[in-house]
């Protein structure tokens, strides 16, 4: 970031507002790091950060109490935090730049409803597993279905939609839309016959939770969010190209398929291990890279790593209020979330009436 | 040099282009006219790679069907009729994306350069959104420039395709970007043109293709090209040819009434 600050690309010429998110960046990596501070430090067992880590500089060792409370619970639970909010933020901003529509999501290529339908067989019909299996699976069956739902539905939208080695998002939109229908009446079917207790899990993943977050999970997850978060800024400079339409794209030096390939692929990945982990955590990916726009401008060389970067501090911010609301117990984020993000989502549509349409 | 040879391009059962053979020299502005639904755009789309053909395409020797975008971007910019575009860039923000092939060495001081090229110095900081069609015709064509600003490089001509580049302009901006086209042939690039003003194509063109139902009738220069003839059987009306006195190569035709 140093470095790009003083790169000549970024010295101001009119109109370039390149030099501002350079300067965002900034402010939001300050503001992430904050908010995981916070994040370790508030919790219903009244366990303190601050003594712990006086403790650890005095060279004394931890209680048991305070090393479960902060090492094994807090910590995972943040890193979860980050790498969920980041990874959700960064797949709406491609979604976005790929379907040239500020208001797509990850739904739009299948991820969510083949996650949810994961979900939901691995709950209901989890039980008829042979007991060898279940076993061996364990806590892990709902995480494990769901991304391999999210999988199996992105590559068969992607397969109904690529004709000679060229995809058509628009046809993966409609095809979407179908398999959605479908998936949604088997699972419909699915909860219609579930019992009371599987019907609350089900309610509750569907509300979305990092409360769960262990090591393990982390370990889980993170290479699949990591991988895409790494490669989305690759494709950077070709989802900017598309902004101008897939044939001036191409006209400019864009390999469209390619960057429709990773996107498509990145997206699945991270949102597909984001939903396992944590089940429907909504509006990030919407609102996030939404407000990024108006501040900085649409250009996805900032877009993203800035989305990542807001992303977590505000899933952060959200996982923190869900323990404080009402400790000791605990909110699902999702429902914060949406109490933070939808009445801020009209606000910002109400206040500049005049770029909805763009 | 641009050689297309056989083009044929099928839409669903017919035949848009019908086995179209069409040549542009470097260092000339090769315009191509007809009536709508010629093909006239079809066949630029084919020459850029950008519609599905049958024949073959050669730009400066390299095959436009198996060359990489980034290859074809290097040697030539492309205009297309309007741009709609999906998120609020700002004007200068637009024309970088010209560059980020970096084939123009990259340089963000080509932004100012290119748009006050096509007149839009102080525009840079607008949104793209906000200004009429005829402003974002002009910010398109200064993203091409910025994406191909030398007409030679590396002793090679580059090229611009513009398809319709004066449809949306006022007379005086007609003449600029026709101007810019002509320099740019001019300093040894190609330009490829598809036109709807028989007049400007008149006034700047060196070589003119006519077109009608898919098929080139003739190619040269606008004097052999736009005779009373060739323009009667091309458009389906009666055309009548004035050449008017000062330059002696100034055409003016006239539709006649029927």
């Amino acid at each position: 970031m140093a470095f790009a600050l003083h790169s000549p690309a970024a010295t101001a010429l009119e109109g370039d507002r390149s030099l501002r998110a350079h300067r965002l960046t900034l402010v939001l990596v300050g503001g992430l790091l904050l908010a995981m501070l916070a994040s370790l430090a508030i919790g219903a067992s009244g366990t303190s950060l601050w003594q712990a880590l006086w403790d650890l500089a005095r060279g004394e060792e931890l209680e048991l109490r305070e090393r479960v409370v902060l090492w094994d619970i807090r910590l995972p639970r943040t890193l979860m935090g980050v790498a969920v909010g980041a990874a959700l933020a960064v797949s709406g901003a491609t979604m976005q730049g790929l379907f040239r529509n500020p208001l797509a999501d990850p739904g739009l290529i299948g991820v969510s409803a083949g996650a949810a339908f994961g979900a939901i067989v691995a709950i209901v019909l989890g039980g008829l597993l042979p007991v060898a299996i279940s076993a061996a699976l364990g806590y892990y069956i709902v995480p494990i279905a769901a991304f391999a739902g999210s999988w199996a539905m992105t590559l068969i939208l992607y397969h109904v939609s690529t004709r000679k080695g060229r995809t058509s998002v628009a046809t993966m939109l409609l095809a979407g839309i179908g398999l959605g229908a479908l998936t949604g009446a088997v699972g419909g079917v699915l909860i219609y016959i579930a019992d009371d207790a599987q019907l609350r899990t089900l309610t509750f993943w569907g509300m979305g939770s990092i409360a769960g977050a262990t090591w393990s999970k982390l370990f889980a997850a993170l290479p699949l969010m990591l991988a895409a978060l790494i490669a989305t800024p690759f494709i950077a400079k070709g989802l900017n190209g598309l902004a101008l339409g897939e044939a001036a794209a191409s006209h400019m030096g864009i390999d469209v398929q390619r960057t429709k390939n990773v996107a498509i692929l990145a997206v699945a990945a991270a949102v597909g291990a984001a939903v396992a982990v944590s089940g429907g955590i909504g509006f990030v990916g919407i609102v996030v890279p939404h407000l990024l726009r108006l501040a900085v401008g649409p250009d996805h060389t900032y877009l993203l790593r800035n989305s990542a970067l807001l992303g977590a501090t505000l899933l952060l911010v959200a996982d923190i209020i869900s323990r404080m609301i009402i400790a000791p117990a605990e909110l699902p984020i999702g429902i914060i979330m949406a109490v933070i993000g939808g009445p801020f989502f009209l606000w910002i549509l109400l206040r500049r009436r005049g770029l909805v349409d763009m | 040099m641009l050689s297309a040879t056989n083009i044929t391009v099928t839409f669903g059962r017919r035949d848009v282009l019908h086995d179209v053979s069409f040549n542009a020299a470097p260092g000339a502005l090769t315009a191509i006219v007809g009536p709508n639904g010629s093909g006239k755009t079809t066949l630029l789309k084919a020459m850029t790679a950008e519609v599905p053909h049958d024949g073959k395409v050669l730009l400066n020797g390299t095959d436009i069907d198996t060359a990489k975008p980034w290859q074809l971007a290097a040697m030539r910019g492309v205009l297309p009729q309007a741009t709609p575009l999906a998120f609020p860039f700002t004007v200068a923000e637009v024309v970088r994306l010209g560059l980020m092939n970096g084939t123009s060495g990259g340089s963000p001081h080509l932004v100012p350069a290119a748009l006050e090229r096509v007149g839009l110095s102080g525009y840079a900081a607008r949104f793209y959104q906000e200004l009429s069609g005829g402003e974002q015709q002009r910010v398109q064509l200064a993203r091409v420039l910025a994406q191909v600003w030398e007409p030679m490089h590396n002793n090679t001509p580059r090229w611009l395709f513009l398809d319709e580049p004066v449809s949306a302009l006022d007379i005086g901006h007609q003449l600029l970007v026709m101007q810019i086209a002509r320099d740019f042939a001019d300093a040894g690039g190609g330009v490829v043109a598809v036109m709807h003003d028989l007049n400007l194509t008149a006034m700047f063109a060196d070589d003119v293709a006519l077109i009608s139902d898919g098929r080139i009738l003739a190619q040269g220069t606008p004097e052999a090209v736009f005779t009373n003839t060739l323009l009667s059987q091309a458009y389906h009306c009666a055309v009548q040819v004035n050449t008017t006195p000062p330059s002696g190569t100034f055409l003016l035709p006239h539709v006649a009434q029927a």
